[in-house]
């Protein structure tokens, strides 16, 4: 029996992950460490950070370090008409940390749905970000936007790529205050300008979103987003802990590889976004295939820092000996602690930086205690 | 139950000015005003933890979740865009982000620019705009002296009033950008404590407005 407690909290969640995925059918998928490069040079802007770590293969190849797991997957998915395909992964990223500007391993999990991705497929996708999320801790958020809005905006703008980057970044950041100044430099009207303003300030619970949205969708694009918003609330209104999930558009991705749900994870006391998602569709396209898809991605190495406190203890005991010792009755001794589920570390001498709940010191009759700690 | 909420403030004149819009839409910490070297302050009646830190440091804070919110100038904000929400424009501490040259200079397009400054990435993105090939020199401190000395031709550097440049015969070339004081919100700790934050944001609007 494998006792929970010694394994790391990124290493627990991992496991009941696995097994949540598998619940539902999906099916693991392993990869290797390297992948060419070409692929992430085809579709450099899909990726997080565009440092990529680059070698030569013996074949002169010039190969990379995988920055990104959807792209291999998608790579190797064949489209087939009628059915989805559902894989999760676990796996390891490198990419340049954005604060320290140096590359970093990236410990990722996650699932893809591809296929002819409908409703249910959705929804199922959404509840396992949920149930993920609810895995590390009860105290969660998961954030959903929907990328039809914006690009509904944007097309009332009629705004060339520059505007669109800028006010894309500024919805991001919950940034209103720039908006008008943004509008007067590229000639956007005053009443789209008072509307990106406005839709800055939406975000929250649904049912007031969907209410406030409402007088504010024109144009094809955004009442499509606004039906299925609102199809999705009345399925997520049956869910346990419903009103963890809420809808905020300062969640934005790349227009060129997302349309539909975009959606970020987060959880109590860890600064960053820990699971990030949605659909693109257009990503597939790009990559030549037919089908939509929907996955997301869990940032595991996070939870490292969300560790409840230090260890106190490095072992329960240590137990020191000398030269007089008898091996056997050491061995025994030493035994008998791990048999009472105890840490033993045996040792001639106390290291400096070891600690310990016990010191003690053996002799061929038995133990004397020489420190208690606890 | 009400959540604490932690701000990081800047040191400093800007810092004291920020404090007093927190203090007059009702969110004081009296015992801030003492005189002493402490660095953390606390009012639970009104859910508010302040912290003083370097000004450029503010954004780290935040970023990291150390503090729920904080206020950095619009430059530090440009320089190392942070992953944080940018809510409110506090309009204080009010300056430009500009170009200066020596009274003379003259603009040799045929030629490499020598761009002296503290904030390299708001140089290196304003001039890769410009399609302008340039020499980034960085300094800490004193970039007035740079074009004065010949060590560069021009500086990328804040304004406020303009007397050090006026009396080191120094002009302003080009303004970049204008820069006041912002309130920044982890994105995750906006997550979780929404209202307070919300709250917080109103009120301090509203100082905003009437001044």
């Amino acid at each position: 029996m494998l006792d929970e407690s010694i394994l790391k909290r990124e290493e627990q969640a991992v496991f009941a992950l696995r097994s949540l995925y598998s619940g539902y059918g999906y099916q693991p998928y392993k990869m290797s460490k390297f992948e060419e490069y070409d692929l992430y040079a085809r579709n450099k802007d899909f990726l997080v950070s565009d440092s990529v770590i680059t070698f030569t293969d013996t074949n002169g190849k010039l190969m990379a370090l995988k920055p990104d797991v959807t792209l291999s997957i998608i790579k190797n998915y064949k489209d087939e008409p009628g059915c989805t395909q559902r894989v999760y992964y676990n796996e390891n990223v490198y990419r340049v940390s954005d604060e320290t500007h140096e590359y970093k391993e990236i410990l990722q999990t996650g699932l893809e749905c591809m296929g002819e991705i409908d409703f249910y497929n959705l929804c199922e996708v959404l509840r396992l970000a949920a149930e993920s999320l609810r895995s590390l801790s009860g105290d969660y958020v998961l954030a959903i936007s929907h990328m039809g809005f914006l690009a509904g905006l944007l097309k009332e703008a009629d705004a060339d790529e520059a505007f669109s980057e800028k006010v894309s970044g500024l919805i991001a950041d919950k940034n209103a205050h720039e908006i008008p100044r943004l509008c007067e430099e590229y000639q956007v009207s005053p009443e789209l300008c008072e509307k990106l303003v406005k839709f800055i300030g939406i975000y929250g619970r649904r049912d007031v979103v969907l209410s406030e949205l409402e007088p504010f969708c024109e144009g094809e694009t955004m009442k499509a987003a606004l039906e299925e918003l609102r199809a999705l609330s009345a399925e997520l209104d049956t869910w346990k802990d419903s009103e963890k999930i809420r809808f905020d558009f300062s969640l934005v991705n790349d227009m060129r590889y997302y349309d539909g749900l975009v959606f970020q994870g987060y959880v109590a006391g860890i600064p960053d976004v820990i699971l990030s998602g949605g659909q693109y569709d257009r990503l597939m396209k790009r990559m030549g295939r037919k089908s939509g898809a929907i996955g997301f991605a869990l940032y595991l190495d996070l939870l490292e820092a969300f560790q409840s406190g230090n260890r106190s203890f490095d072992v329960d005991v240590i137990l020191l000996y000398d030269e007089d010792a008898d091996l056997t009755l050491l061995k025994e001794m030493a035994e008998s602690y791990q048999k009472k589920g105890l840490s033993v570390s045996v040792q001639k001498q106390k290291p400096k930086k070891l600690s310990c709940r016990q010191l003690v010191k053996f002799n061929n009759k038995g133990v004397e205690v020489l420190e208690t700690n606890d | 139950m009400k959540q604490m909420i932690n701000v990081a403030l800047p040191k400093g004149r800007l810092g004291e000015k920020v404090y007093s819009m927190f203090e007059a839409a009702g969110y004081e910490c009296p015992s801030i005003r003492e005189k002493n070297r402490k660095l953390i302050f606390e009012n639970e009646e009104t859910g508010i933890r302040y912290f003083w830190v370097k000004p450029s440091d503010v954004a780290i804070y935040v970023e990291r979740g150390a503090a729920d919110i904080g206020v950095a100038g619009k430059d530090i904000l440009e320089e190392y865009h942070p992953n944080v929400y940018e809510l409110l424009d506090l309009k204080t501490g009010v300056c430009k982000m500009m170009v200066a040259a020596k009274s003379d200079f003259h603009d040799d397009h045929s030629k490499t620019l020598r761009v002296a400054t503290k904030f390299a990435n708001i140089a290196r993105n304003y001039y890769a705009g410009k399609s302008r090939d340039i020499d980034i020199i960085k300094l800490n401190g004193s970039i007035e002296i740079a074009p004065i000395l010949g060590l560069s031709d021009v500086i990328v550097d804040i304004v406020e009033t303009g007397t050090t440049l006026k009396e080191n015969d120094l002009v302003v070339y080009e303004d970049i950008f204008p820069i006041s004081a912002r309130l920044i919100a982890n994105k995750s700790g906006f997550q979780f404590k929404t209202e307070e934050i919300e709250t917080l944001v109103a009120a301090l609007k509203e100082q905003v407005e009437q001044s």
